[in-house]
């Protein structure tokens, strides 16, 4: 996941830098380097640092402040367990533990192999399907545990699968 | 010819609405022209999602739910071509889910799950756009100030202040350049009606800001958007340029001087930004922390100049009041409450989805008439009402009326509009403790009460939920309570202890059963379950296979015993039993 030394922010920072005076673009520009590289990277804070003389620690401050934010690269696969109020209800701290013990990681973490990474978010907004995760953006719902060892098992079936296929 | 829409909100699509949109799409592509195919947003009625309304030429129309791309092939072929409704699924309509909607007054989510929100034409059909036409071409801004005022109406994001009140001083404020912001900032876990209205009815959030803009004096308006909810913000853009196209928005709005642009910033989580000044410092780029009121953004917001800061639900009701006029508003309600209010329900209610019900009602009529009352008929135990910054109201109070005042002397608050129902399984320890981790998390850091506080106040309940508890802990989280209400700056630290107050004035002997007989009634908290294994067992030895600690003994076909000493309580041999055996007390 090393990114190259040539950041290319042109694609958006000059637009966005016209906007509404230059402080309130840092946060889309922020969330710029994160949709383009993933996550934002020392590199894309001193890049950012160094278009608007914005202080690089001031930048950090802000990366840091916002949950959005990341400053390690995700692995290819995203877990999201919801935990907003209604998925608590109704069992997501058990949704977490089956997760935890079948693919070994914990919160904001990422397998060894980079495959998976698990992260929390407070709401999805879908409470009448309690509890909920989303894989790579899709919503699974209404789960239970034998429903989502099945998910599981599927979900690092199709890593291998790929893998085996990517070997040939 | 037959019409075909399907509910494309978030909840329709987390129940698989897109595949069955899809499923729809290759069976027309087979008839070409056999019915039109649409697509809404949520009518509220998630629980049945995904949701598809066949409505004929004449405006007669039904609804299935559930539909699966399975379902698609049958609906078509028997409803669609030879026009015979397959009654079985059908889910709304005469004599269908009785209570549901019959006892909602929907203003708010007048057009939610009836309208196409991507289609400007849609919105005008349904008398979109003329409520602005109707106060830039024949209302003063004060007159439109003073319907506001009439009609009662308050903020819905939470803080529950005079929508008109707040206009006026802003409009009052000295400065050529004024702001109107849309808080869509929807951050308490639990509630989700701000998104089913973006994305169900933008253009009404649109017009509601136009007609707040002519109200205060400003050209420009911000949409502060959660960036979780990426549908929301696409419709959005779409109905801003949209229109933008038909003149709605920009320079010489109707053919009057009345100029009003808006665009959208997209937030980057945190829920303290839904406090005012937070959110203002999160726009222009910072941190987003509170800073010291006075001066309110009436006077100094957003880059130090007047602003009214509203959110996405108060500003759907704007429209309406002003074609309607002020009093019809306020003919619904209380004294205190006027107007409707929508609620979010979710938890262990049978009907989860958006209700709007007149301010008034009591509780108990939300739950019960309305949303079917508790699932599995298991024992209701409370109402959780205002997420984060609310409270738990026990089922005993709940022919309470749905009124600021009313709710506000429980110890809970109305909030955002987030009604979580909590049954017997329910801990109330934990909820607590649920909350403020939420909080503790979410503290900005700015006040040391709040940051360091909270922090405390959860290290406690921890303590008391793994069965490590004194009763003295009882006594410094009330302590803690009140110093962090008395010392923080802002709503988020000032309201962070209520889960904890409300469960310790109505669920006290919870907390001592935790304490006490290391007990956790509700057999939610891990640490303070006995795991045994009753006569269902069929010694399939799945579960001691599980079991980390080698703690279940049992041979094959022999009933398995769980060793009480070797037991971590983990509650593996619990999920993986497909017999019911395992029995947690």
């Amino acid at each position: 996941m090393e990114e190259t030394h040539t950041l290319d922010f042109k694609p958006f920072n000059v637009e966005l830098w016209k906007f509404d005076g230059h402080a309130g673009a840092l946060i889309p520009l922020l969330q710029s380097a994160q949709d383009t590289y993933g996550y934002v990277s020392e590199k894309a804070i001193d890049y950012i640092s160094h278009v608007t003389g914005i202080p690089a620690a001031e930048i950090y401050g802000v990366v840091t402040f916002y949950a959005q934010f990341r400053t390690k690269p995700l692995g290819k696969n995203v877990l999201k367990v919801c935990n907003g109020t209604a998925c608590h209800v109704n069992g997501a701290r058990s949704v977490y533990n089956t997760i935890q013990d079948e693919l070994g990681i914990s919160y904001d973490e990422t397998s060894d192999d980079g495959q998976f990474s698990l992260l929390s978010v407070a709401c999805i907004g879908c409470c009448s399907l309690a509890p909920v995760i989303t894989i790579n953006g899709e919503t699974h719902g209404r789960l239970t545990s034998q429903k989502l060892i099945k998910l599981m098992k599927e979900q690092k079936r199709l890593v291998r699968a790929t893998a085996t296929a990517m070997q040939e | 010819m037959k019409t075909v829409t399907i509910g494309l909100g978030t909840c329709g699509i987390s129940a698989g609405g897109e595949k069955v949109y899809k499923a729809f799409m290759d069976e027309l592509k087979e008839r070409p022209g056999a019915f039109i195919l649409k697509e809404t947003g949520c009518i509220g009625m998630c629980y049945r999602e995904p949701l598809v309304e066949i409505s004929n030429g004449s405006g007669a129309s039904y609804t299935y739910g559930e539909v699966t791309p399975e379902r698609v092939g049958r609906i078509v072929e028997e409803d669609l071509v030879k026009d015979e409704a397959i009654d079985d699924w059908i889910v709304i309509g005469e004599g269908r889910e009785p209570g549901f909607f019959e006892n909602q007054v929907r203003i708010v989510l007048r057009n939610c799950g009836c309208i196409d929100p991507g289609s400007i034409d849609e919105y005008i059909g349904t008398g979109g756009y003329t409520a602005i036409e109707k106060a830039v071409t024949t209302m003063t801004p004060e007159a439109v100030i003073e319907d506001v005022l009439a009609s009662g109406l308050r903020g819905r994001g939470g803080g529950g202040f005079p929508t008109g009140t707040k206009w006026k001083f802003t409009r009052g404020a000295a400065g050529d350049k004024k702001y109107i912001i849309c808080n869509a900032d929807e951050g308490d876990p639990g509630a989700f009606m701000d998104r089913s209205v973006l994305e169900g009815d933008p253009h009404a959030v649109l017009e509601g800001m136009m007609i707040a803009g002519y109200a205060i004096g400003a050209d420009e308006g911000v949409i502060y958007c959660r960036a979780e909810y990426p549908k929301a913000v696409a419709l959005l853009r779409q109905a801003i340029a949209q229109a933008k196209k038909r003149g709605m928005l920009g320079e010489k709005i109707l053919g009057t001087d009345f100029a009003f642009d808006v665009r959208i910033k997209e937030g980057a989580g945190a829920f303290v930004c839904g406090e005012e000044t937070a959110l203002i410092a999160s726009i222009e780029g910072r941190r987003g922390m509170p800073r010291f009121r006075p001066p309110f953004p009436a006077i100094s917001g957003l880059w130090g100049k007047p602003t009214s800061i509203n959110n996405v639900e108060t500003f759907a009701n704007i429209p309406w009041i002003i074609t309607n006029g002020g009093a019809a508003f306020a003919a619904y309600g209380t004294a205190d409450s006027k107007g409707t209010k929508v609620f979010a329900m979710a938890g262990k209610v049978r009907r989860t989805g958006l209700v709007e019900v007149p301010m008034g009602i009591t509780i108990n009529s939300i739950l019960f008439d309305i949303c079917g009352g508790i699932n599995d008929d298991k024992k209701f135990k409370a109402v959780q009402m205002g997420g984060p910054s609310g409270g738990c109201i026990p089922a005993e109070m709940c022919e309470l009326p749905i009124d600021y005042q009313q709710i506000n002397r429980t110890g809970a608050i109305m909030g955002s509009g987030g009604l979580i129902v909590m049954d017997e399984t329910t801990c109330m320890v934990d909820v607590a403790r649920f909350f403020l981790t939420f909080t503790q998390a979410e503290s900005c850091g700015k006040c040391t009460f709040c940051r360091i506080g909270t922090k405390r106040m959860l290290e406690i309940l921890v303590r008391i939920t793994s069965g490590e508890g004194t009763m003295d802990d009882l006594d410094n989280l009330s302590e803690l309570s009140d110093q962090i209400r008395a010392a923080s700056l802002c709503g988020l630290g000032q309201t962070a202890p209520n889960p904890v107050i409300t469960t310790l004035k109505y669920f006290r002997d919870e907390y001592v059963a935790h304490i006490v007989d290391k007990k956790c009634p509700a057999h939610e908290c891990q640490a303070l379950l006995t795991y045994t294994i009753n006569e269902a067992c069929t010694g399939c030895q799945v579960c001691a296979r599980a079991c980390p600690t080698e703690a279940i003994l049992g041979g094959k076909k022999v009933l398995h015993v769980v060793e009480q000493d070797k037991c971590i309580k983990c509650g593996k041999c619990f999920t993986v039993c497909r017999f019911d055996a395992v029995e947690k007390n």
